[in-house]
């Protein structure tokens, strides 16, 4: 009975948590790779990307409540998302046709790029705090658990509870659906590979005939249902405020580079292995040791690696220490 | 010579701005920005001379700044009483132990022969070690200093000295930082170095959030010593009195106009002696050498140049220029708020100036500097006043309108970033370009 206790303590706290987190962390760090691979350069405005794909659905959120359509016990935000991704896209490919462009046909520096996407980055997130204002905003409606824990407790006889929020249950089912449906394209289409081929060897596949501009048209769809989708779910499942997808933009990029920049299974990968040492380096150990050893074992303290206040500086930890052993990452990238 | 009229002209119209403030607005908000406008152009010109003559991207700004800003405390605090007795030496001593077990995981690392992943084995389980007993030996001390009168104090305090100590000081523990964080991350490629300076600045300014003992965290340290004399003190001498009577302004704004002007002139003699210096680097063989680096790394290779020890060495003297501002920030703020460090908006605030100004031209910098910070400050009322004249035909009942009004402070944000787009776009080179050689 302690050992599944023990159990139910971990995949409550840190199990289901982690996936959670880590799928968002994992979707961004996608799309950051992705415009890495393709356009050479890393895109600090990818976080108000996320934010501008939070904003549109939940603007298109209060639009449909108003018309008294819904999805319950579902979150309407559900419904509303292909609209905010179409939104997301066009907001994406008119950036880079007005502002990325210029800079590719010139074959700028990749620092210079990263500028240039500081510049957009700022006046995203004016724009965004111009529209929907800079305060919390929450849009979750419908049901709130998937499994109360409650219920778990009364079903199993077990004295811990397992709670599954819907929000985390959507997290997780949405991001393993877009994952599939990416790799997917990338590896089975026509145009996927001919966008692995440009990222891969731009002049070869220049000279095989595949057209640039539709690779980077195609980039930037993709990019935006990623950053659409990650914003939005990450907005759903913590509440949305413009401030904190500035600052989600760092664990983002330390999950791309953990991972390996430009490789998409190591973007996954990062994103799972800096939300799951969040969550197991600032765990209180103490609980569990309670179940698995002996009484007079326990120790009096919490048993914190770190406390809780570090959370975020720890991806940043975990990028300065892959950084050191390996800065390639896990997986070597630049290849989709 | 096309540049130096460029400069005149600038500094001139620049000059007039601030004026203008003076005279229409208030001779306060005038010197305020001119404070503000000396500090960000000492941190401009450490960030140019890593990227303007360098090619280094440091987007570690805050964190060197926020180190500063500790020098503060740690010399001019007065020592908290019994902090030191009740486990101060502890601290240290865990500190100590922690650090050295880095050192000879390191030092291990480098010397014993072993297979690769035994090596990392033995370090991690080495650093490990060292910081469990860290834990233990620093875990109750903390909690005991922390306990001491938590409202008032609740930190280890500082050495009690003059607080102008505090910016060579606050200079040197940016460039302590800057070592080790160029140590690490120097040898990566551009946009990881930005990224990797990034985040190891957000680690810093964690650490002073949230370690109450060293600078009492998100409680903030208020009431800092100052280098120039206190509003009330001057208030009552003679000469202050005389003054305010020739010019027939109220007494509290003679004085605090007269504090505010001896902050200037110290600012401006920090700042005129990093310029020169700086100047006369630029110039020497060294500045031609870093040039040479930057435009082309293989080839200066090729000539015998070290290129990772330069780049370390110019990483450590940008930073350390920075930090010294930040250490003049804290004390014209007069009190120290890690809260206020904002590594992603500030820091890149220095970096559009830098570029806007002229990257690789130290007047340029100040210029940029001076420009930016004006518009960031006053782009608030401005965005405001343009969002009254777009929407002056609604009537004031529309939701719109009222909307748009209230959001209309976080317009300089778009300013901001349409500034930086469009230097980019038109001037790369900025408004004072780099002078060819």
């Amino acid at each position: 009975m302690d050992f599944l206790n023990g159990i139910t303590l971990i995949s409550n706290y840190i199990l289901i948590p982690g996936l959670t987190y880590g799928s968002q962390l994992a979707l961004g760090a996608l799309g950051i790779t992705i415009v890495y691979s393709v356009l050479r350069f890393s895109n600090f405005a990818h976080g108000e990307f996320m934010s501008f794909g939070a904003m549109s659905s939940i603007l298109l959120c209060w639009l449909f409540l108003s018309l008294e359509i819904n999805l319950n016990p579902l979150p309407t935000a559900i419904i509303v998302l292909p609209f905010a991704i179409i939104i997301t896209i066009f907001y994406c490919i008119l950036v880079d046709k007005i502002i990325f462009k210029f800079y590719r046909q010139q074959n700028s520096k990749s620092v210079i790029n990263l500028i240039v996407s500081i510049g957009v980055m700022f006046f995203t997130g004016g724009l965004i705090r111009f529209i929907i204002g800079p305060g919390d905003k929450n849009f979750f409606d419908g049901e709130r658990f998937i499994l109360k824990a409650k219920t778990f407790k009364n079903y199993t006889g077990l004295s811990e509870g397992l709670a599954l929020k819907t929000t985390q249950g959507i997290t997780i089912v949405l991001s393993i659906i877009l994952v599939i449906l990416l790799f997917w394209f990338l590896n089975k289409t026509k145009t996927g590979k001919s966008m692995r081929a440009y990222s891969d060897n731009k002049e070869l596949a220049l000279l095989s005939g595949i057209n640039p501009e539709k690779v980077v048209l195609i980039t930037w769809i993709i990019t935006g249902t990623l950053a659409c989708v990650a914003g939005t779910l990450y907005g759903l499942d913590k509440s949305y405020k413009p401030f904190t997808y500035l600052h989600l933009v760092l664990p983002i990029f330390s999950a791309a580079i953990v991972g390996g920049v430009g490789n998409p299974v190591g973007a996954i990968i990062g994103g799972f292995v800096i939300s799951f040492s969040e969550l197991i380096v600032t765990f209180a150990y103490k609980k569990i040791f309670f179940y698995f050893l002996p009484n007079y074992l326990v120790p009096d303290g919490l048993l914190q690696i770190l406390s809780t206040d570090y959370k975020i500086a720890i991806s940043f930890i975990i990028l300065v220490l892959v950084l050191l052993i390996r800065p390639t990452g896990i997986y070597k990238g630049k290849i989709i | 010579m096309k540049n130096r009229s460029r400069i005149q002209i600038l500094y001139f119209l620049m000059a007039i701005i601030l004026l203008a403030v003076g005279i229409f607005q208030s001779w306060n908000v005038a010197l305020t920005i001119f404070n503000l406008c000396l500090i960000s152009s000492i941190m401009t010109l450490g960030i140019n001379v890593q990227w303007g003559n360098a090619g280094i991207v440091n987007f570690g700004v805050m964190g060197f700044a926020a180190l500063g800003g500790l020098a503060n405390i740690i010399i001019s605090m007065p020592p908290t009483s019994n902090a030191w007795e009740t486990g101060g030496n502890f601290i240290v001593i865990g500190l100590l132990i922690f650090v050295l077990s880095i050192i000879f995981s390191v030092f291990m690392f480098k010397r014993v022969n072993f297979n690769k992943r035994i090596k990392y084995l033995i370090s991690f389980l080495i650093i490990f070690v060292g910081y469990f007993i860290m834990r233990l030996m620093v875990d109750s001390p903390i909690e005991q200093i922390e306990a001491i009168e938590p409202a008032k104090t609740g930190y280890l305090g500082g050495f009690n000295l003059p607080v102008i100590i505090s910016w060579p000081v606050g200079g040197l523990l940016a460039a302590f930082a800057a070592f080790i964080i160029g140590k690490i991350s120097l040898g990566l490629r551009s946009d990881y170095l930005a990224i990797a300076t990034l985040g190891i600045s957000e680690i810093i300014i964690y650490i002073l959030k949230n370690e109450d003992w060293l600078s009492r965290g998100v409680k903030n340290v208020n009431g800092l010593p100052r280098p120039v004399p206190y509003e009330i003190e001057l208030q009552s001498r003679e000469w202050v009195l005389e003054t305010a009577n020739i010019l027939k302004i109220p007494l509290p704004e003679v004085s605090s106009i007269i504090v505010k002007l001896s902050y200037s002139v110290l600012f401006l003699l920090v700042l005129l002696v990093i310029l020169y210096l700086l100047q006369i680097a630029v110039k020497s063989p060294w500045g031609r050498m870093m040039r040479a680096i930057r435009d082309n790394e293989v080839s200066a290779n090729a000539m015998g140049k070290d290129i990772k020890k330069r780049h370390l060495q110019v990483f450590i003297i940008g930073s350390a220029i920075v930090g010294i501002a930040g250490a003049m920030l804290t004390t014209l703020d007069g009190q120290f708020t890690p809260v206020s460090y904002q590594p992603l908006r500030y820091t890149f605030l220095i970096w559009i100036m830098v570029i806007v100004g002229g990257s690789g031209n130290n007047f340029g910098s100040i210029i940029g500097a001076f420009l930016i910070w004006f518009f960031w400050i006053q782009s608030e009322p401005l965005g405001l006043w343009l969002l009254s004249f777009i929407t002056s035909h609604i009537s004031d009942t529309n939701l719109i309108k009222s909307h748009l009004l209230e959001n209309a402070a976080h317009i300089r944000l778009m300013f901001m970033g349409i500034i930086l787009l469009v230097t980019l776009r038109f001037a790369p080179k900025g408004l004072i370009p780099e002078v060819k050689r």
